[in-house]
């Protein structure tokens, strides 16, 4: 039941990223894209009925993770502290701006908001990304189950490292290019003229970043997590997760040479959720490493609830899940084809 | 002020009450946009959709802060409450996951449809979209209000091994009696909110001589749901509140009364001011024996004080619930006057023409908010000093590893960020209301 709870979080946290990460990618390349007023009114269009939606999975999935692991939940949220608050403050910025931007005609109203949209969308991916990396790596729990972190300290490894270190960066970097290339694509199948062709030059030159920088992210990640790949030959759920990744990644190339953008779209966002996924698998069972001791660990097993409480969640889990995927259908379906900037006065 | 804890209190407290300043307005106005779409269907009448689509412009821009506003909360629990989280997390975890899944995910799939979705939906459609987000928001404001129940009188648990909370009933967790009632009185005073906000609107455009028949509409939509909504949040639910808390927190009843010595035929406290240090309340002005009957249905029934419970179980801080209660009650009692009185103009047919009551109807929509506020700080002061009442105390619940400094800045912060988004806000509703309605024939 543990186990499969630990996969229950992942996999929503996994599509919070898929689904989060396009909008976060259009926002990153907004002011790249569109330059003008109809063109952001495209870029607004195309995320605007879907933003909320896409967030709620990390409502969603931290609610799974407060009901199965709240160890975890009480643990990781206050020892990162002033990181977390800095990332809701972004997520609060980037919906107003959405929301906001289009309510007023003028220019220097919508200018501002298009700012603060591309800037908050920047720094999510970075945060969270970093948030990974320190899963990744581990931070100082100790006996209580709580740890204490500055946001950085000297950027080196050790058994008191900052949030910020040179390899959460770095796993924060590739975030940042990846969504934005996930987002680059995402524009490229919704959207046509100008936004298009932009969309589309900075889609290739994107996923060739991703590509290298996910060969660097994963030497890096063995060298401060030694051994966190041993596990993956022996988890059948990890091959699955490699396929997944290595398909989609395949999938996005394709898809790019043959302007065919849905299939780009859909690969990207496989190769996101399959590398999550196997890193999950690479990691399992541990939630959050201790840099001071292995005993120290939260893993699923010492951090679970009891069995009913996890069985009760799974009953409703289960009805939920299928009703939130056909939300999503629906919405995608209801929404299909290429944005065109709304009327003055309606939509985003 | 060095003390972390006094932080986390400021901090959940204020950024909670202004949270719920929109999903008040915003669960009532659903449910008088649905009410205003299906008169549309029924009647076919253009001026029930042009009415409900200006009232959906408004119900965009609150639902847009309360998202925003909401999302800290939901992270509060484990940045500021971590110890509480560890403890409660395998019981309120299940109410807050199924917030997610069923009803956020509703709203945010169908706002969209109902704001920007008249043109490309048929009318049924957009009915349909109004209805789904009223069915949205209100399943929301249950799982909120069940995992408040339950820090309020705790059901359905067993204790694990290593002492935290474990969940034994579902539905007994899910079913609180306290819950049910909590939730029937509060959804009832969302209610109320939205009705003083229309009928507040339509006053003001009748004084200003604009918009006259859809102001005619709003006033008697508001007017009209408003003396029913206000009359059902007194009785039966104000009072079901009251005996909930007269059965399971009889120390919060006591204090919320400023009452110290026990006895038989308790008078109710109509006016007066609790002296803690003294042990008594000043110049009182009583009803005999009323209390014990509404407390406890019978004129002869003893209700407890608060000497006679020990000194570290009283709520910290007893002025403030009595006066918060006071006021809520008071403004409840005051509100069901205006829509009384406003009803039967209406019904003579002279209210558009009655300029003083349009004057109160149009000054008057503070009111609920200023009640429901009330309403809250009577729930959470009275529950000290516990955090789970009975289970947990305040002071064991915050976050062992966050320090006051940290909070201190996150709570300024906060500070900050409300007061830009509260000018956007009243920047925003404040050109639609000048805008005024639009009709689709004068648009098209
Ligand atoms: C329009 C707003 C409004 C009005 C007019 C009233 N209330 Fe209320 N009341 C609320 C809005 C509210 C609320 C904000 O919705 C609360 C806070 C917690 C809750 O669930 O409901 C609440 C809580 C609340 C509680 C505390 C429950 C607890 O401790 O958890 C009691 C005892 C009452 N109410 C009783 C009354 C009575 C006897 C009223 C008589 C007129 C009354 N309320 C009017
Ligand atoms: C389900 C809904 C809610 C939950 C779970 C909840 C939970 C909490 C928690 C954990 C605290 C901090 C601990 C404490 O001081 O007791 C708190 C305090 C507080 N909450 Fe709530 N709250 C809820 C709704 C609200 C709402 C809607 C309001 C106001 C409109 C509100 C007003 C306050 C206030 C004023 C405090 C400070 C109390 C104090 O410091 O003693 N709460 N609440
Ligand atoms: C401490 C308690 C609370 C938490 C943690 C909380 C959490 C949230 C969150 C995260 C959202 C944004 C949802 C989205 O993205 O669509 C939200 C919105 C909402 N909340 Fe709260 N909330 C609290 C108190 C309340 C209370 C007491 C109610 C009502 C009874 C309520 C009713 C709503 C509603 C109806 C919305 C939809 C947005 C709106 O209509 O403005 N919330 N809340």
């Amino acid at each position: 039941m543990e186990m499969l709870w630990f996969w229950l979080v992942s996999v929503m946290m996994a599509i919070y990223v898929v689904m989060d990460g396009f909008d976060f990618g259009a926002g990153i390349l907004h002011l790249v894209v569109a330059k003008t007023n109809e063109e952001r009114r495209e870029v607004l269009g195309a995320i605007g009925p879907l933003w909320d939606g896409n967030e709620v999975w990390l409502l969603a999935g931290g609610g799974s993770l407060f009901l199965a692991f709240p160890k975890v939940l009480a643990s990781g949220f206050s020892g990162f502290y002033l990181a977390l608050w800095l990332v809701v403050w972004c997520l609060m910025a980037r919906g107003i701006s959405i929301e906001f931007r289009s309510h007023l005609e003028d220019g220097l109203w919508r200018h501002f908001w298009d700012g603060a949209f591309a800037f908050s969308s920047v720094l999510l991916p970075i945060l969270f990304g970093a948030a990974l990396g320190n899963v990744l790596r581990g931070v100082p729990v100790d006996g209580s189950g709580y740890f204490e972190m500055a946001l950085w300290t000297n950027f080196r490894q050790g058994p008191q490292p900052g949030i910020l270190d040179w390899y959460t960066v770095l796993i924060g970097v590739f975030a940042l290019v990846t969504v934005a290339g996930h987002g680059a694509l995402f524009l490229a199948w919704k959207t046509e003229g100008a936004v298009h062709d932009r969309a589309k030059g900075l889609g290739m030159k994107l996923w060739g970043a991703v590509l290298v920088l996910w060969i660097v992210a994963s030497y890096a990640t063995s060298a401060v997590n030694p051994g966190i790949f041993h596990r993956l030959p022996q988890a059948p759920l990890g091959w699955v997760a490699s396929l997944i990744f290595l398909a989609g990644l395949g999938l996005v190339f394709v898809g790019l040479k043959r302007e065919r953008f849905l299939m780009a779209f859909l690969g990207s966002g496989a190769f996101i959720l399959g590398l999550l996924a196997a890193s999950a698998a690479c990691v399992y069972p541990v939630m959050l490493r201790s840099t001071l001791d292995p005993r120290f660990d939260l893993t699923a097993l010492n951090a679970s609830v009891g069995s009913h409480g996890l069985r009760a969640g799974l009953v409703w889990w289960l009805i939920g899940f299928p009703i939130a995927i056909a939300y999503l259908t629906f919405l995608f379906r209801f929404h299909r084809g290429k944005v065109k900037a709304a009327a003055e006065g309606e939509g985003y | 002020m060095g003390d972390p804890l006094f932080w986390h209190r400021l901090q959940f407290g204020f950024t909670a009450t202004y949270h719920y300043l929109f999903p008040q307005l915003t669960m009532g106005l659903a449910l008088v946009i649905v009410v205003l779409k299906a008169m549309g269907l029924r009647t076919g009448e253009a001026r029930y959709n042009d009415a409900a689509r200006f009232w959906i412009k408004i119900f965009g821009i609150n639902f847009a802060v309360g998202v925003v506003t909401g999302i800290p909360l939901e992270f509060q629990f484990g940045t500021n409450w971590a110890a509480f989280s560890r403890f409660s997390g395998g019981i309120i975890g299940q109410t807050l996951g199924m917030e997610g899944m069923f009803a956020f995910f509703l709203e945010s799939s169908f706002l969209g449809m109902l704001i920007w979705g008249e043109k490309k939906l048929s009318p049924k459609g957009h009915f349909g979209a109004a209805l789904a987000l009223w069915i949205g928001s209100w399943l929301s404001g249950y799982f909120i209000i069940a995992t408040n129940a339950f820090m309020q009188h705790p059901v359905g648990y067993t204790h694990a091994a290593d002492g935290s909370l474990q969940l034994a009933s579902f539905w007994a967790f899910v079913l609180n009696p306290w819950a049910l009632g909590q939730y029937a009185h509060n959804m009832i005073a969302s209610v109320v909110t939205a009705s003083f906000v229309v009928a507040a609107i339509g006053a003001y455009w009748t004084l200003k001589g604009i918009h006259l028949e859809q102001a005619r509409l709003n006033l008697r939509a508001g007017t009209i749901l408003g003396l029913i909504f206000s009359v059902l949040v007194a009785f039966p639910t104000g009072d079901i509140s009251g005996k909930l808390v007269a059965k399971y927190q009889p120390i919060t009843l006591a204090a919320m009364e400023g009452r110290f010595e026990s006895g038989p035929r308790a008078n109710l406290t109509l006016v007066g001011q609790p002296n803690v240090a003294q042990r008594r309340i000043e110049n009182p002005i009583q009803l005999p024996a009323v209390l014990s009957f509404i407390a406890y249905g019978s004129f002869s029934s003893n209700v407890k004080g608060l000497l006679e419970f020990p000194e570290d179980q009283w709520p910290q801080n007893i002025e403030l619930l009595y006066y918060s209660f006071h006021i809520m009650a008071g403004l409840g009692t005051i509100m069901i006057a205006i829509t009384g009185l406003a009803a039967l103009l209406l019904w003579k047919n002279r209210l558009d023409t009655a300029r003083p009551m349009l004057w109160v109807l149009m000054l008057a929509f503070p009111f609920p908010y200023i009640a429901t506020a009330a309403g809250w700080a009577v729930a959470e002061f009275g529950r000290q000093p516990w955090l789970i009442y009975g289970l947990l105390r305040t002071i064991q619940g915050g976050s062992p590893t966050v320090n006051a400094g940290h909070t201190a800045f996150t709570t300024l912060g906060f500070a900050g960020i409300f007061v830009v988004l509260s000018v956007l806000w009243l920047f925003l509703i404040g050109r639609e209301i000048a805008h005024g309605p639009v009709s689709h024939s004068q648009k098209a």
